[in-house]
């Protein structure tokens, strides 16, 4: 069965992303202050929240596609350093917003061979089991403690992004036994070419144990781990770059999954909080990859490297009570 | 290159660029898929509609007041910023799976579109189960069943339930 080019598949209409984002923000514009009676006259009305969250989002969703990061990776640090919720309640929010951003991608990259069923499965199934795990150590952790060690992976993340150097078709002579028993293989059209790729990986061992510690990372900081996933997939296992980013996606959706659960189940995902946060990063990110031709990805990618560098600093610095 | 192919396709992908591979060969049309990947792709897709339609529609019907809160508006950006065990003694709020007694509350219905959210990869994984045993690659059916099972267990509460 042949599925539609990728160009072709699923491409979005602008307008309706922007006549959704205007209804969205003017519904929640008019209706929020039918219920602003409860706050106090001296503070910020309490819609006001929800409403910046989404503005938020929807922002980070736009710069996050021409930065070539995923939205999620954004969420935690930037809210985190911008709103006045808990961590508690951001990592949750962020492991959703991850999750919804993996699941609108998935279905359209499996259809376009940019996404293997076959290579996710073995990795986010220790990926998900470690994630469970993470996800409890980092609700039991003190709040200094997590924000120290956001703070440093955010820096981790910051230097990542400016060294990476990833390829685009990594020469892979043999697959190794795992990937020979399970067929880790597939092809692919490169839309910039138009030709066929045809696939396979190596050195499945060494990416299960990394996918292994990939998963505690996600679940304790509830980031989206695309940033960890990709060079994974790309430099180590030796999946072309694509299929390393579109299978880094379909792994996100199976592992936040797993973890968001640990999360909802503690009451740790606050409807008020993640839902602004869920759509508003999935219209921006729409918009994003409209914009993709007109921004400078270089210079897109520059900035978040900027804000990310400020908010993992600010991170580490509140943890280690420097910065209050 | 489409939005949502863009938005998940993260480090790199913009900046990207082809080369040509010894084992290319010049083509115009996808390549077949494997069924797994048509099936799964298809399932998702639906579960995934279903729980955002749900999350948006439960939002916007709390947001206008239709569906009452639990916890007020003014309760929880007084809360917001606890620690979550705070957070919980202060509000009193539903933990575990007791958000499916408030589905008439802002508060459960919202969690209830999460909680879609966070489950619909599962349809997905059960779908290709009896497609990798009928083909008898019992090594990835048992991938997918271990998947299946780590996913309950970890909507069952079981794993780091307690405060």
């Amino acid at each position: 069965m042949s599925a539609p080019a990728p160009d072709a598949a699923c491409m979005p209409r602008p307008w309706a992303v922007i006549v959704a984002a205007l209804v969205l923000g003017g519904l929640a514009a008019l209706a929020l202050p039918a219920q602003a009676g409860a706050d106090s006259p001296a503070a910020p009305p309490w819609w006001l929240w929800p409403l910046g969250l989404f503005v938020a989002c929807f922002v980070m969703g736009v710069i996050a596609v021409p930065a070539g990061i995923g939205g999620g990776t954004l969420f935690v640090p930037i809210v985190g350093s911008l709103f006045p919720f808990h961590l508690d309640f951001i990592r949750g929010a962020g492991l959703l917003v991850a999750l919804a951003s993996a699941l609108s991608a998935g279905p359209m990259l499996m259809r376009c061979g940019l996404a293997s069923v076959r290579l996710a499965l073995p990795l986010a199934l220790l990926a998900s089991a470690s994630s469970i795990g993470g996800a409890v150590l980092g609700l039991a952790l003190p709040a200094r403690a997590i924000q120290v060690a956001l703070g440093s992976l955010i820096l981790g993340i910051v230097a990542l992004m400016w060294v990476s150097r990833q390829s685009e078709f990594p020469r892979v002579v043999a697959p190794d036994a795992i990937a020979r028993a399970l067929a880790l293989r597939g092809s692919f059209i490169d839309g910039a070419s138009g030709r066929q790729i045809d696939w396979q990986v190596h050195r499945t061992g060494w990416g299960l144990i990394v996918f292994l510690g990939i998963g505690v990372l996600a679940g304790m900081f509830g980031i989206g781990a695309g940033w960890a996933n990709v060079p994974a997939l790309n430099l180590l296992m030796g999946a072309p770059l694509k299929v390393a980013a579109g299978t880094s996606s379909l792994v996100l959706a199976l592992v936040d999954s797993s973890a968001a659960w640990v999360y909802i189940n503690r009451g740790a995902v606050l409807p008020m909080i993640a839902v602004p946060s869920v759509v508003g990063m999935m219209l921006g990110a729409r918009i994003g990859a409209r914009l993709l031709h007109v921004l400078k990805g270089a210079v897109v990618r520059r900035l978040v490297i900027g804000v990310l560098l400020f908010a993992g600093a600010r991170a580490l610095l509140r943890g280690l009570g420097w910065w209050e | 290159m489409n939005a949502e192919d863009s938005h998940a396709l993260e480090p790199g992908m913009p900046q990207a660029r082809p080369q040509a591979r010894p084992h290319a060969q010049p083509s115009l049309q996808t390549p077949p898929q494997p069924p797994e990947q048509l099936r799964f792709a298809a399932w998702l897709q639906w579960a995934a509609r279903l729980g955002l339609t749900w999350l948006v529609l439960s939002f916007a019907l709390t947001l206008t007041g239709w569906l009452p809160n639990a916890v007020s508006p003014a309760q929880l950006t007084q809360a917001w910023g606890l620690p979550l065990a705070e957070y919980l003694q202060r509000t009193q709020a539903a933990t575990g799976w007791a958000w499916l007694g408030h589905l008439g509350q802002g508060e459960g219905a919202g969690l209830a579109g999460i909680a879609l959210l966070a489950a619909c990869v599962l349809p997905g994984l059960l779908a290709l189960l009896p497609l990798f045993l009928s083909r008898k690659e019992r090594a990835l059916a048992a991938l997918c069943a271990a998947q299946v099972l780590v996913l309950l267990l970890a909507a069952s509460g079981w794993i780091g339930a307690g405060h």
